[in-house]
């Protein structure tokens, strides 16, 4: 087959459009749609709920109720208020102890994973944590309702364990795999000659791991610490089913609260297409999409410096 | 837990032939009937029946709220919409602005019963009392204002169990029981009746409210009084006498007068078998009926 084609082709006119021209210009052009398709649908995204969420904007939006208010209450039949603060202080406090649950474990996973555990256990782990994340979220909000909720109401003797905490502690582990696989990406990143040079200077394992290797990937590591936070900022399923759903800035991690993500998951369903609701939660939207924008883009910004020194 | 899933709100059942639409495919004519969660049940039911009844006519049945079924009757999607609450003035507008005249059918009630863990030791409460327990610059917000201690309650604090904000029986409770006024923040908000009695069965210090439908063993149910009047248990038979003070009527809409097939259906389903159909799933039916 080869050497016949091979034969063809030298036999034939070299301007000649055969069938492997059209198929290279086919693929070409398949593969360029697909490489840029993903700017077009983030243009899209970005205009469709821009149009959405604009005419409640420029409408009905009082700036400071909007960011001062707790009173969230969009179907209210004698004054309808869209005070988002309770909202965004939920998301920020869940988000916050997710990072204080996942920070520690994702780190020490992609240390040990990275610096000392070696063959068949690194494979092993590697493969594990990668399994974790491919866990759908609504399994994780279902281990929140039934096996955190009454956990946390036994240990702490609170009424009720949907919040802050077990949010929190869900969102953590959600998060945990994500960041253990970029930071210990962060790690291998750093050249083996600074191991090897702190080593010949009579350092210990630890003191190159704290001293050398930590720091020399430190870009890395913040990065992985953003994308954490973008994964747990946008996060909707286990957040809907695990933090109580109640407007309220928390003032203990037993709080029951509430997320935007889970606001607009809970509530567009039944809003009337157009109504100053439909397109408040569409604002909600646009927040949440400018926020994880400006954090990933923060971490990529990070990560490309740390790729240039 | 598939009920949290209301984005998707895609429940259609009884449609025995897999893709086949309108008067085409298998020769079965589909009335889309949409709305409520509250009827939900109560329309599977009635779609399952009428299919045995006559198979020629399937009626796809679907969740997702009573504003989702107003929408989808105003945009056309749906045949006939559920809804425990009445269509608003706007949405009535909405459709007439469309060309289309919402006709309303009262096809049952529903006691909107108040939950309680059974170690609560209260058996009886007031619509002011309530009204205290959940509407904003409500006073109670201890169990010991009450004049109860709840066993396994130590922090005393009243647990607001509520529903998101654009369920039907958010909205009729709220008209019932708190006069109109708003709700207080930190309510904890459930996307559904069952996660309701759930939530307040396992919770000794929670306080909720839904449909008597949703009743479990698993909660108590204290009996409600009026202003002076006698405290009425919730059950079908005070909902259908009127003596239980906080029962609510159940609508479904047409899109104009009905015709053919969904008159047939709407006739059956106000008729006996379908009456007694919503009297067995626990809800009181629109006029005296006499179920086997």
């Amino acid at each position: 087959m080869l050497t016949e084609r091979v034969q063809l082709s030298t036999s034939i006119d070299l301007d000649h459009r055969g069938r492997d021209w059209y198929t290279d210009k086919a693929v070409t052009f398949l593969v360029f749609v697909g490489g840029i398709s993903a700017i077009v649908l983030i243009i899209g995204i970005f205009v469709f709920i821009t149009k959405e969420g604009l005419g409640f904007i420029a409408g009905s939006l009082d700036v400071r109720e909007f960011f001062g208010s707790l009173a969230w209450r969009p179907t209210s039949p004698t004054k309808p208020t869209y005070g988002i603060l309770g909202l965004i202080a939920g998301t920020a406090s869940v988000t916050g102890l997710a990072m204080v649950v996942s920070v520690p474990f994702s780190l020490g996973a992609a240390i040990f994973i990275g610096e000392f555990a070696t063959g068949r256990l690194r494979e092993t782990l590697k493969v594990l944590v990668e399994l974790l994340a491919a866990i759908p979220s609504v399994v994780w909000g279902f281990i929140g309702l039934s096996l955190l909720n009454p956990l946390i109401i036994d240990i702490f003797d609170v009424p009720v364990g949907l919040g802050v905490l077990n949010s929190g502690i869900i969102l953590g582990l959600m998060a945990a795999p994500i960041m253990t696989t970029i930071a210990e990406d962060a790690l291998k990143a750093v050249p083996d000659t600074y191991r090897e040079a702190a080593e010949a200077m009579g350092a210990t394992k630890w003191q190159v791991i704290f001293r050398v290797v930590l720091p020399a990937g430190r870009n890395g590591l913040v990065a992985a610490v953003l994308l954490g936070v973008g994964r747990g900022f946008g996060e909707t399923m286990a957040v809907l089913m695990a933090t109580g759903n109640s407007i309220k800035i928390p003032t203990s991690p037993f709080d029951s609260v509430t997320a935007l993500t889970a606001t607009i998951a809970a509530e567009l369903g039944d809003a009337p297409v157009g109504s100053d609701h439909y397109r408040a939660l569409f604002t909600l939207g646009i927040l949440l999409f400018v926020v994880t924008f400006i954090i990933n883009l923060t971490a990529d910004l990070v990560v490309r410096r740390a790729g240039r020194k | 837990m598939s009920r949290t899933l209301r984005v998707l709100p895609f429940l259609l059942v009884s449609v025995a032939c897999g893709g086949c639409d309108g008067s085409s495919g298998a020769g079965r004519d589909i009335i889309q009937n949409k709305g409520s969660d509250t009827l939900v049940f109560v329309a599977l039911s009635w779609a399952e029946r009428y299919g045995e009844i006559n198979p020629s006519v399937a009626v796809a049945v679907s969740g997702g709220g009573s504003g989702t079924g107003i929408s989808a009757l105003v945009n056309g999607t749906a045949d006939i919409a559920n809804s425990s609450r009445k269509m608003r003035n706007r949405e009535i507008e909405g459709a007439q602005s469309r060309g289309i005249e919402p006709i309303e059918y009262v096809v049952g009630f529903d006691a909107l019963a108040v939950f309680l863990h059974p170690d609560n030791p209260i058996e009886a409460l007031s619509i002011t009392q309530l009204a205290e327990i959940y509407a904003e610059g409500g006073s109670h917000e201890t169990w010991s204002q009450l004049g109860v201690s709840v066993p396994g309650c130590s922090s005393d604090e009243i647990v607001r169990v509520s529903r998101q904000n654009n369920s039907g029986t958010y909205a009729y409770f709220q008209d019932a029981v708190l006069g109109q006024a708003d709700y207080k923040l930190g309510s904890l908000h459930m996307n559904g009746s069952s996660e309701v009695v759930d939530l307040v069965a396992n919770t000794p210090c929670a306080i909720g409210y839904s449909g008597l439908a949703y009743a479990t063993e698993e909660v108590e149910m204290p009996c409600i009084s009026t202003d002076g009047g006698d405290c009425v248990s919730p059950s079908v038979e005070s909902a259908i006498d009127g003596r239980y003070p906080i029962a609510r009527p159940l609508f479904m809409y047409t899109a104009g007068e009905p015709t053919g097939m969904i008159k047939e259906y709407m006739d059956w389903i106000l008729g006996e078998a379908g009456q007694c159909i919503l009297v067995d799933k626990g809800f009181a039916p629109a006029g005296s009926v006499s179920c086997a």
